[in-house]
């Protein structure tokens, strides 16, 4: 359970294949959702009396309307392809986190009531009853993967563990046992409109504090406008941008990059969470809820665009499933991609010569990027496949001297995740998160040592989160995780100048002049 | 004797295009929701059909993967794909020129399936991750596979059987003209094991076969912002 103690895997110069050692992991138990956390999202508060028969009914239910489910049960024939590419497993040595071995937690229990060979000859193909161990086995297990998709990109049948770890979380949850960090949240979102609770004074208060630091610093009036109506773009960024580091020091880039830019902008109090923790929990239903927030924000203020801020999974949701999800966006400009990622944006600004960039600027810095799990496998920027891997770090070299990339094999779409994605980021399972960083830390561990690199940056408030806790672990400096947009706010030239008129507090109090 | 082997193979061949059309119509119905290729992936359908092809035929992802079980897959995927390209010639009279024309490779293409089948059981067995994730079936697959070829270059290699026999007993499944099927031990063993693979395919993990072309993650084109994607479910709670 929680602050169980636990040792932090040593670094090696190469990430090797670890020795099966069995149930390394299985006392790993994150906290259960309350009732009314369960309630809120329409799943039974409590584990059910008949959860067994609700659970085989559940997975019928889910067989019969996702193909990728149905196909990724029958499909897999145990080639072992995926067994070494899941960082749980390179950290936990534990074999129920390589990915087919998570799977056939799921799988076992699919051939056994829904296979002929499983129903008859159950012994001959693996098949299971469903028990309570295997409940507990799942409850473990499918808080053990950050959907990340690793798995998939090396799978001959492209058989993703994320789908079936979303399947196996709904059926957990519709037989009552959901998990209480995901399922709070999005009961937060649903009830305030962002992961974190923040209510719409509270943001306000934040952004009108960004404005006056970043006055102080630029003697420029950057604005970081809320619920504007008319406003030409509608930023939504993962609410940890309001507050944590160093995610706002990337809410700081990109409203200095929008002033610069000299377009019109504004958050939303409804819409302001990018995250969508809906996906975490395969549930279609809450992610539908969740983006229809940002629909709804997009219609009440009248923006012509959307732009999303730095963050993974929910630009997952943002390119692949919004359109889906809470479309048609036909009331948008047709001009530009509904939505737009804020590197999307700033390159094109970039390309086009509006921002004025002083690499000197980073000096003190020597930057490698991490590829965010689900923007390389599950998104794309621009026009081109892989759009995901050269936009950012186009943007990055735009305003920095020193880059170097990591080990081929741990970036762009063999890129490990940072540990903490899809509905792990909690102190529950620091465990996970820590043994789960161990392949990611190993390449950025060589490229320090190699190429002098100082820091990480990310365009993913998960990751920038899970660095932030995990570095240390590692005998590596929190503060080495930076912002993409950060870096951008470090570089850019302030030469829209702002009237004296226009400052932040102008008026109000003349205390300190 | 002939008979009952005739039934077998009446029998198994219906099982295995019933059984296969039963899945392929299950995936084909069966929505798909979201938008989940795994990108970098094509934007166009051209390109999604260029990159099935390329993980059928070459096994794009487990050659990027590890090299050694590519290696044993694709020799056996491949040896076994000319053997019965091969075996087409047993069928119909007539034979095509493609089918006449590769006949010596098909020939010492069991070679190159009996060593595949070889290095993926032995793989099966020595490495822990494999092992650990194998259960009797997967085993068993391996070695009705390595027994099927086996038998089936021995006939070739060794002890030859009545080949123009075969043909007629199995040509005289569409002509109704009837045949003998030469009551080789070899042969009989061949050929009932094909009879049980034929049979078990569509209840198995060869579900593989169909099941790639229906895997969303391979199968769909990457414009999700372009073309607005919505499967009837999901449109039922636009109406609510």
């Amino acid at each position: 359970m929680a602050g169980a103690e636990f040792k932090t895997p040593e670094l090696s110069e190469f990430i090797e294949v670890p020795k099966l050692v069995e149930g390394t992991m299985e006392h790993i138990t994150c906290f259960v959702a309350k009732p009314d956390h369960q309630e809120a999202l329409g799943f039974p508060g409590e584990k059910v009396e008949n959860w067994k028969e609700v659970a085989i009914d559940k997975m019928g239910d889910l067989l019969s309307r996702y193909r990728s489910f149905q196909v990724f049960m029958d499909a897999c024939v145990k080639c072992g392809s995926c067994t070494d590419k899941c960082h749980y497993f390179l950290g936990t040595q534990d074999p129920k986190n390589m990915p087919v071995g998570r799977q056939d937690l799921l799988r076992k229990v699919y051939r056994r009531y829904f296979t002929f060979a499983g129903k008859y000859f159950p012994k001959l193909v693996g098949a299971e009853d469903l028990t309570e161990e295997i409940i507990d086995d799942w409850y473990s297990y499918f808080h053990q993967c950050s959907q990340c998709r690793r798995c998939s990109v090396f799978c001959p049948y492209g058989i993703d563990t994320a789908e079936i770890s979303m399947a196996a979380r709904e059926i957990l949850d519709s037989i009552g046992v959901g998990q209480k960090y995901c399922n709070e949240i999005i009961g937060k979102v649903h009830k305030i409109g962002n992961n974190l609770g923040l209510p719409g004074p509270a943001i306000e208060n934040t952004l009108e504090g960004l404005e006056e630091d970043v006055y102080d610093e630029t003697e420029v009036a950057v604005k970081y406008p809320l619920d504007v109506k008319g406003a030409d773009i509608l930023l939504v960024t993962p609410s940890a941008d309001f507050f944590a580091e160093p995610h706002v020091d990337g809410l700081i880039g990109y409203g200095k990059v929008f002033h610069e830019a000299g377009v019109s902008w504004t958050l939303s109090t409804t819409a302001s969470e990018a995250g969508n923790f809906g996906m975490f929990i395969g549930s279609y239903e809450n992610m539908r809820r969740v983006s229809l927030r940002i629909r709804q924000a997009a219609l009440e203020l009248g923006v012509k665009r959307i732009v999303f801020g730095e963050c993974g999974h929910a630009w997952r949701i943002a390119y692949s499933f919004l359109n889906t999800l809470a479309g048609p966006f036909d009331f948008l400009d047709p001009d530009y991609p509904v939505p737009q990622h804020i590197c999307e944006f700033t390159l094109n600004e970039i390309e086009k010569g509006t921002l004025e960039l002083d690499k000197s600027e980073n000096d003190e810095m020597s930057i490698t990027f991490h590829d965010s799990c689900n923007v390389a496998r599950a998104s794309r920027m621009g026009d081109k496949p892989g759009g995901q891997f050269e936009i950012p770090r186009k943007v990055i070299k735009a305003v920095v001297n020193n880059y170097h990339d990591m080990e081929w094999d741990t970036i762009h779409e063999r890129t490990y995740c940072c540990g903490g994605g899809g509905g792990i980021l909690t102190d529950d399972l620091m465990e996970v998160r820590v043994k789960g960083a161990k392949p990611r830390m190993s390449a950025f561990k060589n490229v320090m040592e190699e190429k002098g690199v100082t820091h990480l940056a990310a365009i993913c408030a998960i990751c920038k989160s899970q660095f932030t806790k995990v570095f240390p672990y590692y005998g590596m400096d929190m503060f080495q995780i930076v912002s993409v947009h950060q870096l951008v706010s470090n570089a850019i030239v302030m030469n829209r100048k702002t009237p004296p008129e226009e400052a932040p507090g102008y008026g109000e109090d003349d205390d300190e002049e | 004797m002939s008979s009952v082997y005739a039934l077998l193979f009446i029998l198994a061949t219906l099982v295995l295009v019933l059984g296969l059309a039963r899945k392929i119509v299950q995936y084909a119905k069966t929505p798909a929701p979201l938008k989940i290729p795994t990108t970098p992936a094509p934007v166009t359908r051209s390109g999604v059909v260029m990159r099935l092809f390329r993980e059928v035929v070459l096994f794009e992802s487990l050659f990027k993967s590890t090299k050694w079980t590519w290696i044993f897959s694709w020799m056996f995927h491949m040896g076994l794909f000319l053997v019965l390209a091969r075996h087409v010639r047993y069928f119909i009279d007539p034979v095509w020129l493609p089918i006449e024309l590769i006949q010596p490779f098909g020939k010492y293409a069991a070679f190159a399936m009996i060593a595949g089948l070889a290095g993926l059981l032995i793989r099966r067995i020595f490495v822990d991750r494999v092992r650990y994730i194998s259960a009797p079936s997967d085993y068993l697959w391996l070695l009705l596979l390595l027994v099927i070829g086996m038998s089936g270059a021995m006939m070739t290699f060794v002890i030859h059987t009545d080949v123009v026999a075969v043909k007629q007993f199995f040509t005289g499944f569409w002509t109704l003209s009837g045949g003998n099927l030469p009551m080789d031990p070899i042969l009989l063993v061949h050929l009932t094991l094909v009879a049980v693979l034929m049979l078990l395919l569509p209840f198995s993990k060869l579900l593989h076969i169909p099941g790639v072309f229906f895997s969303p993650t391979r199968n769909q084109v990457d414009n999700p912002r372009e073309k607005r994607h919505l499967v009837e479910w999901a449109r039922k709670l636009e109406d609510s």
